[in-house]
């Protein structure tokens, strides 16, 4: 089959490889109809996360029609329809029983490598190096799909593609992080990046109840993505002192709840900060560029929460944690519990209350996802998401 | 919990060390101060003695840097015996022509055959291989046991985790170094473990506590050419998170290349496996089978987490060769 593979940074290609086979019996074989390509996929496109072999599949947004089922796969047949958690959950291990799918304790074979960095392990992710067990991913023809009794969802209606792609990650980890926040009526949260997750935290925090989403970010196309589709006031951090505008816009007190939709490789407006962390992140001596986190902490209402949607690898330098104790932030993070939402926000989806399509902006051939990496991650052409199609 | 590797790089021979603190002293002074040197030897003090003893001096400092950067210096102290050697010949040449003092050059040549004498001596005994650090080898003497500790929570019953490890023969599935166990009905069992390079090592134990839902612990049999013992605990967990599987486990290294086999299989850090030998186990406890990935279809593998494979899958000979194939 035809796999889009990382080849070494900045460098993806899509190469033949061998069929994924059943593995273990609660497997499933998926042909993929629709993949995407993540902004946490251009971290490992450039080399920030360490534990890449080339060689890798990437890809953990995918969706398509189950072609064979392991023996102990009793819920799907071949021929469904299906749309695929990012993370692997067993469904039996304390940590799924308690909801924590991206958590579970038993589908990362490579723990003890989490262990190291993280003190323990996550779940298993498709396509996300081998720290989170060494999957090959899904932008690819076919996806090997572990406990595939416990994961996918069967979608039955006749919703697009595009429509519930998105149930597989970006679509869930923005409602997370608006869910977080615990919103009550009257709350102002502010958003930094406005990204595919970015866009869907302002569009769930409409949905839970916020009063006002005030959306942060440098490109105007994005900037306008949430205002026009997601509903957001915005700031763009180049034109304007995000501090004062904040305080300007919440009568001096700081937006209740802060999420962080950026991550490790946030760009600063001014050089000189920018250049500084670079160069710390490029020899090592931290692995994340923390400006958005630390605007959202030092900007938070006192007593708000922080919530980190963006993806953070190991390490920061300066962070603010006076702010966060003498402010009484609360901070709430995690990788995405998929499996939590998939069934509520396919609801939304069918109900109307949402349609995630809107953040398309680019549809290619599976051939093509080395030039859709580079349109992705240079935000060229006004690039928001990139779908694939195998 | 580790190999009984030493950490040191350091001969283990006292007098080899000895020698090398002599090189290092003596070798310093003669670059720094060659002048000086030259005096206290009563050899005539010029350019061309200066030089001569700076490039003593350098010699002193590489056999001593040699000697102390390898825990085997024998190679290092006859190439001080060589250096005596030529020290004894240069120290002959200033006699005849450049020495000031000939009584304290004299002196100095006796100095120079003390240790020439003791340089000889360290050599001999280095190559007989009668020194410490050839002792301390695994061929030789056995090394300090590998004594492994490992828990893990597993979401089931205690009675059917218990009866999961009740039945020996099952132990391979998750324990990585055991390639099988076969039990008899007389509470004994037989054990074979697979190492390096299709060596096998197999022992003989008996089962010596068998509490149904608690505990289970076993040894090696008086003879055997493993020494080992574990015990295995289970205890309920707080609240309703099913039960802590407690693991404890020795090996005795018999020294011989038993001894380093065992050492090899239990790789560098014995500690990672034996816990992802208990992450297998939760897997086939809770979810029927050992969880594989493209990186490591053979499920949680200590030696796979340093060695991975891409994230690809396998063509269909290759998971033949790692025993993943047919799973369906």
């Amino acid at each position: 089959m035809r796999a889009t593979v990382w080849s070494g940074r900045n460098k993806v290609q899509v190469e033949n490889v061998p069929d994924p086979k059943i593995l273990n019996s609660r497997d499933a074989i998926v042909k993929i109809s629709s993949t995407a390509i993540c902004g946490s996929d251009l971290h490992l496109y450039d080399g920030y996360v360490p534990a890449m072999r080339k060689g890798d599949i990437l890809g953990h947004e995918f969706m398509g029609e189950v072609v064979e089922t392991g023996s102990d796969v009793g819920n799907l047949a071949v021929g469904d329809r299906v749309v695929v958690p990012f993370p692997i959950a067993c469904g039996a291990c304390n940590a799924c029983s308690r909801e924590l799918w991206s958590l579970c304790e038993n589908s990362n074979p490579n723990a003890s490598m989490a262990e190291k960095l993280w003190g323990d392990s996550t779940a298993g992710i498709f396509g996300y190096s081998h720290i989170t067990g060494g999957y090959a991913g899904g932008q690819a023809e076919y996806a090997r799909v572990p406990f595939a009794d416990v994961g996918p969802i069967k979608i039955e209606s006749d919703l697009s593609d595009e429509q519930v792609l998105f149930l597989s990650d970006v679509l869930p980890t923005g409602y997370m992080g608006a869910e977080l926040c615990d919103i009550k009526p009257g709350d102002v949260v502010a958003v930094w990046g406005c990204g595919p997750v970015g866009q869907f935290a302002i569009a769930s925090a409409y949905l839970l109840g916020a009063e006002r989403v005030i959306a942060i970010d440098r490109f105007e196309y994005r900037l306008r993505m949430a205002r026009e589709k997601a509903g957001a006031e915005t700031i763009d951090y180049e034109q304007t002192s995000v501090r004062e505008a904040l305080r300007e816009m919440t009568g001096g007190r700081g937006p209740d709840h802060c999420i962080d939709s950026v991550g490790l490789e946030a760009h600063h407006h001014q050089p000189a900060m920018y250049a500084y962390d670079r160069v710390k992140q490029a020899t090592r001596m931290e692995t994340e560029r923390p400006y958005a986190l630390r605007e959202a902490i030092l900007n938070c209402r006192n007593g708000g929460t922080v919530s980190i949607m963006g993806v953070y690898g190991g390490f920061v330098d300066k962070f603010p944690i006076g702010a966060v104790m003498n402010r009484a932030l609360t901070i709430r993070t995690g990788q995405c519990h998929v499996h939590r939402y998939l069934r509520p926000l396919l609801q939304r989806i069918e109900n109307g209350d949402i349609d995630p399509s809107f953040i398309v902006t680019h549809r290619m051939s599976l051939d093509d996802a080395p030039t859709g990496y580079e349109t992705f991650k240079n935000k060229q052409d006004e690039c928001v998401k990139v779908v694939l199609t195998p | 919990m580790s190999v009984g590797k030493s950490g040191s790089a350091a001969p283990a021979d006292p007098l080899a060390r000895g020698l090398g603190v002599f090189s290092l002293t003596l070798g310093l002074p003669q670059i720094a101060a060659p002048g000086r040197v030259n005096r206290l030897i009563g050899v005539r003090d010029d350019a061309t003695t200066r030089m001569w003893m700076r490039i003593v001096g350098a010699r002193e400092i590489a056999a001593g840097v040699g000697i102390f950067s390898t825990r085997r210096p024998k190679g290092w102290v006859w190439a001080r015996v060589a250096g005596d050697t030529l020290d004894l010949a240069l120290l002959g040449l200033a006699l005849r022509g450049r020495s000031d003092r000939p009584n304290r050059t004299l002196a100095a040549a006796g100095a120079v055959a003390g240790a020439f004498a003791a340089d000889v001596l360290d050599g001999v005994r280095l190559s007989r291989g009668t020194d410490g650090a050839q002792e301390q080898q695994p061929e030789q003497q056995p090394e300090a046991p590998i004594h492994l500790r490992a828990a893990i929570t597993v979401n089931r019953d205690r009675n059917d985790l218990y009866a999961l490890w009740r039945d020996f023969e099952g132990l391979p599935r998750f324990m990585a170094h055991l390639d099988e166990v076969r039990a008899g009905d007389d509470g004994r069992s037989h054990w074979t473990a697979h190492g390096p390079m299709g060596m096998t090592v197999s022992w003989e134990a008996e089962t010596t506590e068998d509490v149904p839902g608690e505990r289970i612990a076993w040894r090696s049999l008086e003879g055997a050419k493993v020494h080992t013992s574990g015990t295995v605990r289970f205890v309920p967990a707080p609240g309703d998170q099913g039960t802590e599987v407690h693991l404890e486990m020795r090996y005795e290294l018999p020294g011989g290349a038993i001894g380093s086999m065992l050492a090899k299989l239990f790789g560098e850090e014995p500690a990672i496996q034996v816990k992802d030998d208990m992450r297998r186990f939760k897997q086939i406890a809770e979810t029927g089978e050992v969880v594989r990935s493209d990186a490591t279809p053979e499920g949680a593998l200590g030696r796979r987490v340093v060695k991975q494979r891409p994230a690809k899958p396998l063509a269909e000979e290759q998971l033949a060769e790692v025993g993943a194939e047919g799973a369906s």
